[in-house]
C-alpha cells in the first residue's frame, strides 16, 4: 500500500496551492531551440531522478537513477521528455527511455499522474523549482502498471459505468426546448465537479481503494462519487438519481469511505470531493427511507 | 447485434459525435484512440463555442454568424457547410446542455454568452474557461452509456497505421497497432471515420497543441491517396504563454472579457508593468484597430504582435513578448469566467494574472486545412443536404473525416470558438453521412477477400521491422525538434518564397534522414519510441504538403501571409463605409482581381516525388465576397 504512506507525507503547501514556490524565471528564449546537452553531472543546477521502472505488467520493478541539468520553468514532464534524448543512467549505462504518459502538458487531460516523492500528482504541473535535487518517480499506485510510469486506469472508467454517470437522453438531437434556468450559485458548485479529468490521483491517495481488488466490488472511490453528485443535480440527470444512489449503496459503495480526506487534499483541480461524499450520504439516507416506506 | 461495423479513429469531440450518430443508427462502432478517451486535445479548448441565441439584447442573428465566419476566413470556406453549421449551432448547445454540460449562466439563469474575436456580438457559450473539457464530458458520458449497452467497443491505446482498400479502391477497414503489445492487426469495416485532430506538433515546442496533435493519421491517409486541402492555412494563436516545453494557450476569452494587449512605449523600460503609467503604455491593437480593438481575429492579432516585436523591436525588453492585461478588471468576475486559464498561468508561470499582466506571444494553434471532404448542396435550403452520403466523404470511397483533421469550415482563418462548433457539428454530420453510406452498401467488408488486409498488415509490419532493426543513427526526438524549428522559422506567421524553397529542401533532407533512425530501444512491449518514430516520419511528409502549398499561394489570405504579395488597405476611410471613394474603388478592383486568381482551394495529392498541388473553386453560393476584411 504505497499510496497511504505517500499521502501521509503530503506537503499541503506544495500540493494544495500549486505555485507556492513563488515567482520563477519564465524569461527564457521563446525561439524554438534545439535541445542542448542536458547531461552535466558537475553542474550545480542538475537533479537526480530516481525512477521506479518495470519492463512489463508482470515483471519485477527495479530502480534506476539519472542525473540531468534543469532549466528554468522545467516540470517533471519536461525533464522526462529531455531524458528521452539521452537515456543514460547516472552510472553511464545506456537504457531504454522511461515510458510515461503525457498529452496536454497543462493539467487538463489527466494523463501524466504519477507518484512524485511519494505523493500522487500531475507530472506536468509539478515544477522542479518546488522539488528538491533528488526526485523520486513511481507509477501511480492502485492501478496496474503497464510499463515504467504508465498505468492502466480502465478501472476508473469502469466505475463511471457502474454508477451510470450519464444522462439518459432520448437521443443526441435537438429537442428545440430552451435550456433550463440554473442559478449562478448552483452553476458555480456544479462546475467544480465537472473539472474532474479522470487522472486517478484521488484513488491513488485513498486508503480505502484496494489496488489488488479484482473489480467490481472494491471501493468505488471519490472520482465516480463526485460524478454521481454532479449528475444527480442536473435537471434531467435527476430522473435516474435512484439508480445511481442504489449503485453507490451496494458493496464497495459510499459506506466504504473511511473519511481519511486524502482525496480532497490531493485533487489537482481542487474538487470538493468530501463535500460530495457528505451530500451523497444524505441522499442515500433519504433513498433508503424511500426504499423502505415507498415515496 | 444487427447492423454493420464502422470504425471511428479518434476519441475527441468529432470522433465521439460521429460515434453517437452511427451507434444511434443501429450500427456497431469500433472506437480507436491512442489513449484512454477523455485525454484527447479537445479537452484543451478553453473559451467557448459559438451559437446565436441572442440572449444579450444585441440583435445577433444566424445570418451574422455566417457572415462573420466566412469573412473571418477570408472567404475561402465553401459556404453551404458554413451556413448549415451556423444554423445548427443553437440546437447543438441545447443538446449539450441536456447531456449535462455545465454551461455558465447569467444572473437570471440563462445560458451566458461572451464576446470573441472577429465578432461584434456576444455569441460564445462557455463553461468557465474549460469549455472543451466540459463538452467532452457530455459526449463521453453518452458514448460510455452506449459502450455499457454493447453498441460501442473501445480500442484504447491503439494507433491507426493505415487504410485497407479493396481492388476497386474502396476503403474496407484499417490496420492498427496495439501500443502495448505492438501487435499489428487488420480490422475490417464497412466505413471508416477519421477524427484524428490537428497537427500543431509540426511546430513543437512553439505550439499550444497536445503531444498527440501530430497530424500523423491524416498524413497516412494522404499517403494512401486521400486528398489534402488548404494545408498552408494554419492558425497562430496570438496569446500563448512563453515556455520551452510548450507554449500554453491563454484563451481569446481573456480579450473577449476585456483583457488588453500592450507594450511599454519604451522597450527598454524595466519597471514592473503595474508601475508603468497609462501614458507610457502602447495599446497597439486598440490603436491600429479602433473598431474591434483587442478582439480582432487571430491572424490579425498574431501579425500585429509579430510586427511589434520583430519589425518595430517594441516587444517587452526588446524580446518576443507583449503583455496581456487583466489587472484592470474585477477580480471576482475574472475568476468566475476565466478561472481555468488563471490557474494554468499561476501554475506554470508562477505569477498571478490578477496581480500582474501575463506575458504572451503567438504560437502554432489550429489547422484550417486538412483532409479534403465533400458535401452535397441542398438547392432548397442553400446549405448542405441533411444525411447525404457525400457529406464529409474524403476522396477515398468509404473513408470519412471530421473535426480538425478535415478542412471544412474555417477558410483561411478560424474565428475563436468556432472550432468546438465545427468539431461537434462535423462529427454529427459525418456520422449521419455514414448511415446513408451504409444503407447503400450491397456487400459488406466481410465479403472482401483477405488479401488486401494481409498485404496492408505486412506493409505496416515491415515499417516496424525496419525501425526496430535499422542501423541508422538519427534520433526521432531530435528530428522532431529540427522539424519544429524549421517550420516555426520558415512556414510560420510570416512567409516568403525564398524561405519556403529552403524549407522544402530542408524537409526533403529531413525525410531522407528520417529513413535512417536509431530507436535506442528494442523493447517489444509498450515501446513508445517506435510509435514516436513512425509519427515523426509521417509528420515530415505532412510538413512537405504544408510548405509546398504555402509556396504556390502567392498572396496574403487569412493566416497565410507573404508580405511580398500584400494588398494594403487604403489608409483613409473604412471598408464598411467608404467603398465608393476613388481610393477604395481602386483597392476593391485590385482585391477582386486577386480573388479571381486566388480565391480557390489548394488541393494536394501524394506522389513519391513530393506533393502535387492543384486548385479547385470555392462554393460561394451563399454570400458573394463583397467586403475586404477591414477590422479597423
Amino acid at each position: 500500500m504505497i499510496g497511504i504512506a505517500g499521502s501521509q507525507q503530503l506537503d499541503l503547501r506544495r500540493v494544495g496551492t500549486g505555485y507556492a514556490g513563488g515567482t520563477r524565471d519564465t524569461r527564457a528564449s521563446t525561439r524554438a531551440g534545439i535541445e542542448t546537452q542536458r547531461q552535466d553531472p558537475a553542474d550545480n543546477q542538475s537533479v537526480e531522478l530516481r525512477v521506479r521502472r518495470q519492463d512489463a505488467p508482470d515483471a519485477a520493478p527495479y530502480w534506476q537513477t539519472f542525473r540531468l541539468r534543469v532549466r528554468p520553468g522545467d516540470n517533471v514532464v519536461s525533464v522526462l521528455r529531455a531524458l528521452r534524448l539521452h537515456p543514460i543512467t547516472a552510472d553511464g549505462e545506456p537504457v531504454d527511455p522511461v515510458a510515461f504518459e503525457h498529452n496536454c502538458m497543462e493539467e487538463v487531460c489527466g494523463a501524466c499522474a504519477m507518484l512524485i516523492d511519494g505523493a500522487p500528482r500531475p507530472a506536468c504541473s509539478t515544477l522542479l523549482a518546488d522539488l528538491g535535487t533528488v526526485i523520486r518517480l513511481e507509477p501511480l499506485p492502485k492501478f496496474p502498471v503497464v510499463r515504467d510510469l504508465m498505468v492502466d486506469r480502465a478501472r476508473l472508467f469502469e466505475r463511471l459505468s457502474r454508477v451510470k454517470a450519464w444522462v439518459r437522453l432520448d437521443g443526441p438531437w435537438d429537442t428545440h426546448e430552451r435550456a433550463p434556468r440554473i442559478a449562478q450559485r448552483q452553476w458555480a458548485t456544479d462546475y467544480l465537479y465537472s473539472r474532474c479529468m479522470s487522472c486517478g490521483i484521488c484513488l491513488a491517495a485513498c486508503p480505502q481503494v484496494d489496488g489488488q481488488a479484482q473489480d467490481n466490488n472494491g471501493f468505488i472511490g471519490p472520482a465516480a462519487l463526485a460524478q454521481v453528485r454532479l449528475l444527480n443535480a442536473h435537471p434531467l440527470g435527476r430522473y435516474d438519481k435512484p439508480e445511481r444512489l442504489h449503485a453507490i449503496m451496494a458493496q464497495g459503495g459510499l459506506t466504504d469511505c473511511g473519511n481519511a480526506q486524502n482525496c480532497v487534499r490531493v485533487c489537482p483541480k481542487k474538487i470538493p470531493l468530501t463535500t460530495a461524499i457528505g451530500e451523497l450520504g444524505r441522499q442515500t439516507t433519504v433513498q433508503a427511507l424511500q426504499d423502505l416506506f415507498g415515496a | 447485434m444487427t447492423g454493420r461495423r464502422v470504425i471511428v479513429v479518434g476519441g475527441g469531440l468529432g470522433g465521439l459525435w460521429a460515434t453517437l450518430a452511427i451507434a444511434g443508427g443501429g450500427h456497431r462502432v469500433l472506437l480507436f484512440s491512442l489513449f484512454e478517451v477523455m485525454r484527447s486535445h479537445s479537452v484543451c479548448a478553453q473559451g467557448g463555442i459559438n451559437a446565436v441565441l441572442d440572449y444579450q439584447g444585441q440583435h445577433d442573428s444566424v445570418a451574422q454568424h455566417i457572415r462573420d465566419t466566412l469573412k473571418g476566413g477570408s472567404w475561402l470556406a465553401n459556404q453551404p457547410p458554413v451556413k448549415s453549421m451556423c444554423e445548427a449551432a443553437p440546437g447543438l448547445i441545447r443538446t449539450f446542455e441536456r447531456m449535462g454540460v455545465t454551461f455558465s449562466r447569467t444572473p437570471e439563469g440563462l445560458l451566458d454568452q461572451r464576446l470573441f474575436g472577429g465578432v461584434k456580438h456576444k455569441r460564445t457559450c462557455f463553461a468557465g474557461a474549460s469549455t472543451g473539457q466540459q463538452l467532452m464530458h457530455g459526449v463521453d458520458q453518452q458514448v460510455r452509456r452506449l459502450e455499457a449497452e454493447g453498441r460501442v467497443e473501445k480500442h484504447e491505446w491503439w494507433e491507426y497505421l493505415g487504410l485497407v482498400k479493396d481492388g476497386a479502391g474502396v476503403c474496407r477497414g484499417v490496420v492498427a497497432m496495439d501500443l502495448r503489445s505492438l501487435g499489428v492487426q487488420a480490422f475490417p469495416a464497412d466505413a471508416v471515420v477519421l477524427a484524428t485532430g490537428g497537427l500543431g506538433q509540426l511546430y513543437a515546442p512553439q505550439t499550444t497543441c497536445s503531444t498527440n496533435s501530430t497530424g500523423a493519421a491524416a498524413s497516412r491517409a494522404y499517403q494512401q491517396g486521400a486528398r489534402f486541402a488548404n494545408a498552408e492555412l494554419f492558425q497562430f494563436h496570438p496569446t500563448a504563454m512563453l515556455g520551452e516545453d510548450k507554449t500554453r494557450l491563454m484563451s481569446e476569452a481573456a480579450r473577449g472579457e476585456g483583457g488588453r494587449v500592450w507594450v511599454p512605449k519604451d522597450p527598454a523600460d524595466r519597471r514592473e508593468p503595474n508601475r508603468i503609467p497609462e501614458a507610457e503604455r502602447w495599446y497597439f491593437l486598440e490603436d491600429w484597430y479602433p473598431a474591434y480593438g483587442n478582439t480582432v481575429p487571430r491572424d490579425i492579432a498574431s501579425r500585429a504582435i509579430w510586427r511589434v516585436c520583430r519589425e518595430l523591436k517594441q516587444g517587452i525588453g526588446g524580446g518576443d513578448r507583449v503583455y496581456l492585461d487583466l489587472t484592470h478588471l474585477d477580480p471576482g468576475f475574472v475568476e468566475s469566467r476565466l478561472g481555468a486559464i488563471l490557474s494554468i498561468y499561476r501554475k506554470f508561470a508562477g505569477t498571478d494574472p490578477l496581480d500582474a499582466p501575463m506575458e504572451i506571444f503567438p504560437a502554432a494553434h489550429y489547422a484550417m486545412g486538412g483532409l479534403w471532404v465533400d458535401f452535397e448542396r441542398d438547392p432548397a435550403s442553400g446549405g448542405v443536404k441533411p444525411g447525404s452520403p457525400r457529406n464529409h466523404a474524403t476522396s477515398i470511397a468509404g473513408l470519412y473525416a471530421c473535426g480538425e483533421c478535415d478542412y471544412g469550415y474555417h477558410g483561411a482563418n478560424r474565428l475563436g470558438a468556432n472550432s468546438l462548433l465545427s468539431a461537434s457539428y462535423s462529427g454529427r454530420v459525418a456520422g449521419e453521412a455514414v448511415l446513408s453510406h451504409l444503407a447503400g452498401i450491397e456487400r459488406g467488408a466481410d465479403a472482401v477477400p483477405a488479401a488486401p488486409f494481409d498485404a496492408e498488415v505486412a506493409r505496416q509490419q515491415a515499417i516496424n521491422r525496419e525501425l526496430m532493426t535499422g542501423q541508422g543513427n538519427e534520433s526521432p526526438y531530435r528530428l522532431h525538434e529540427e522539424l519544429g524549428a524549421l517550420m516555426t522559422s520558415r512556414v510560420g506567421v510570416v512567409r516568403d518564397n525564398a524561405g519556403l524553397d529552403r524549407a522544402l529542401e530542408e524537409l526533403a533532407a529531413l525525410e531522407r534522414r528520417a529513413a535512417h533512425m536509431a530507436l535506442a530501444e528494442a523493447s517489444p512491449w509498450a515501446n513508445q519510441t517506435l510509435a514516436y518514430a513512425r509519427q515523426v516520419q509521417d509528420m515530415i511528409r505532412l510538413a512537405r504538403v504544408m510548405a509546398a502549398s504555402a509556396r504556390v499561394r502567392d498572396e496574403c489570405r487569412g493566416a497565410h501571409y507573404k508580405p511580398e504579395f500584400d494588398l494594403p488597405l487604403p489608409q483613409s476611410g473604412r471598408s464598411a463605409q467608404d467603398l465608393g471613394s476613388p481610393e477604395w474603388s481602386q483597392y476593391r478592383e485590385r482585391w477582386a482581381a486577386n480573388n479571381a486568381r486566388w480565391l480557390k482551394t489548394t488541393v494536394a495529392e501524394y506522389s513519391a516525388d513530393g506533393p502535387r498541388i492543384d486548385f479547385e473553386p470555392v462554393d460561394l453560393s451563399v454570400l458573394a465576397p463583397d467586403q475586404p476584411r477591414d477590422y479597423r
